[in-house]
């Protein structure tokens, strides 16, 4: 929860309430990219940003991404994001 | 040196190592009277056991672990609370995962889901957000838990909820920030602590300066770091170099993720949403003055302790601790998680006795994991 997620920004979403789509690690998760938005959100695409709990929280460049990843995976915490989004897929599928 | 193939760069990692030894050494520090380092941030601590950096570092420095995991300084009484409101009929609790096994004095959140609850683990308060839209005749109520780099996603998703005229949306807050528990533990008149680790990911969202009265009025260093183990063990050098030199600052040894004034949107929207408590509850540190957060007035309908009439809202509040938990001592750095009577026997990572074994940020939990305790305990 206290470490951020390294991913990558694929589209935008929903314009007006600052939405769009990361991959994160291999998985499509619907982020908030409120904190790093400043000029057009199309400019976002593409960029790698760290994500905290559903919230791209700074920009970073895909040579840091690659490194924050390495030492999440290391530690478990890759996993366990991963797996926390899933779950959340589920709570709202009324399925946990 | 066993674990150095470990590190992406072994080769840089023995040559930080051979510096922090020369630092070490040039500064007296020894195994019987070592440096006090202390990590703030849980995250730090994981990294730390993962790679044994306590038994790589020369022995005359030591690792003291802060009170930096959210989940591990919630008290048992917020628990209770939780508890309390998941277990109305009406309301759909949300809450992050690793907040689920924390013990309550009667129970956790596991234990009441198991009992009928309608408790569901989410990944972000988006996802709660989304339950509510979802859901019109229910209550869906978010644990807002962590210190300042979750602080931000609640006070947004409590802006979006506000803007969208939600109103079955709210928060249980119990937010905490970083700099608080390092002034008491600063004024405690048993500290031993000679210079700090700062958090990573904390920092990225406030910045560096709210860390500046450590160095001007207690001349402490503190550099803030990333959790790479490169990242760590040159931060342990900065810290070290800061003591042989005299100096006392704020240094940002992760100035590739952390800007000195923090995230502007962020910080705005925490202070849209959010003011500062007169004091709040921390597990085994006791109440610390202005460290936790409450949602602002205008946003009270989505305050769920305004909302239930629970919490602060009630009044005035104490639970105690269980017996013999040793989770204090450990957490303001007097004895180490070994020396605690139940770890391994009546505290697991199964059955946690205190929350520093819940979370994988938490002291005892790394201890068991990397530690030897669990080989011992099996
Ligand atoms: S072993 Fe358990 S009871 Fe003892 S200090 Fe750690 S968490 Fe607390």
């Amino acid at each position: 929860m206290c470490l951020g997620i390294p991913g990558q920004i694929v589209a935008i979403t929903d314009a007006e309430r600052l939405m769009a789509l990361a991959d994160v690690s291999g998985v499509r998760r619907a982020v908030n990219v409120a904190c790093i938005a400043d000029g057009r959100l199309e400019n976002l695409i593409g960029c790698w940003t760290l994500i905290h709990v559903g919230f791209a929280m700074s920009r970073i460049d895909a040579d840091e991404a690659a490194k924050t990843l390495e030492a999440l995976r290391d530690l478990g915490e890759a996993q366990e994001a991963l797996e926390a989004m899933a779950e959340g897929q589920r709570a709202l599928e009324g399925k946990s | 040196m066993k674990y150095a193939s470990e590190f992406r760069d072994p080769k840089a990692a023995k040559a930080i190592l051979a510096a922090i030894a020369r630092a070490a050494d040039s500064i007296g520090a020894t195994r019987e009277r070592p440096v006090h380092i202390m990590e703030i941030c849980g995250g730090h601590t994981h990294a730390i056991f993962r790679y044994g950096l306590d038994k790589l570092v020369h022995e005359g420095v030591e690792f003291i672990h802060g009170p930096g995991c959210p989940v591990c300084v919630l008290p048992m009484s917020r628990v209770d609370e939780c508890v309390e409101i998941a277990e109305r009929p009406e309301v759909i609790f949300t809450t992050f995962g690793d907040a689920m096994r924390v013990p309550g004095t009667k129970r956790s959140l596991v234990q009441a889901k198991a009992a009928g609850a309608d408790i569901r683990m989410v990944y972000s308060p988006l996802d709660a957000l989304d339950l509510a839209r979802r859901s019109p005749g229910r209550e869906v109520v978010f644990f807002g838990l962590g210190f300042e780099t979750t602080t931000p996603s609640t006070a947004l998703s409590i802006q979006a909820a506000a803007r969208e005229g939600l109103t079955n949306f709210s928060v249980f807050c119990n937010h905490i920030t970083v700099p608080e528990p390092i002034r008491a533990l600063l004024d405690d008149p048993h500290m031993t602590l000679d210079g700090f680790i700062g958090p990573g990911h904390v920092s990225m969202v406030i910045g560096t300066h709210p860390y500046d009265f450590i160095a001007r009025d207690y001349r402490k260093p503190i550099v803030v770091a990333g959790f790479e183990p490169l990242d760590l063990l040159q931060s342990v050098l900065m810290v070290l170099r800061q003591i042989e030199d005299g100096r006392a600052e704020v240094e940002n040894q992760y100035a590739r993720v952390v800007p000195e004034h923090g995230n502007p949107v962020s910080l705005a929207a925490i202070a849209d949403v959010y003011e500062r408590r007169p004091s709040f509850e921390w597990r085994g540190l006791g109440e610390i003055d202005a460290s936790g957060l409450r949602i602002r007035a205008k946003y009270a309908a989505f305050d769920a302790e305004e909302k239930f009439g629970i919490g602060y809202a009630a009044g005035p509040r104490h639970v105690a601790e269980p017996e013999g938990c040793a989770c204090g001592a450990v957490m303001t750095g007097r004895i180490k998680p070994p020396a605690c009577p139940h770890i391994g026997k009546g505290c697991t990572p199964e059955t946690p006795l205190g929350a520093l074994m819940v979370s994988s940020e938490g002291a005892c939990a790394a201890y068991w994991q990397y530690g030897g305790v669990r080989a011992a305990a099996e």
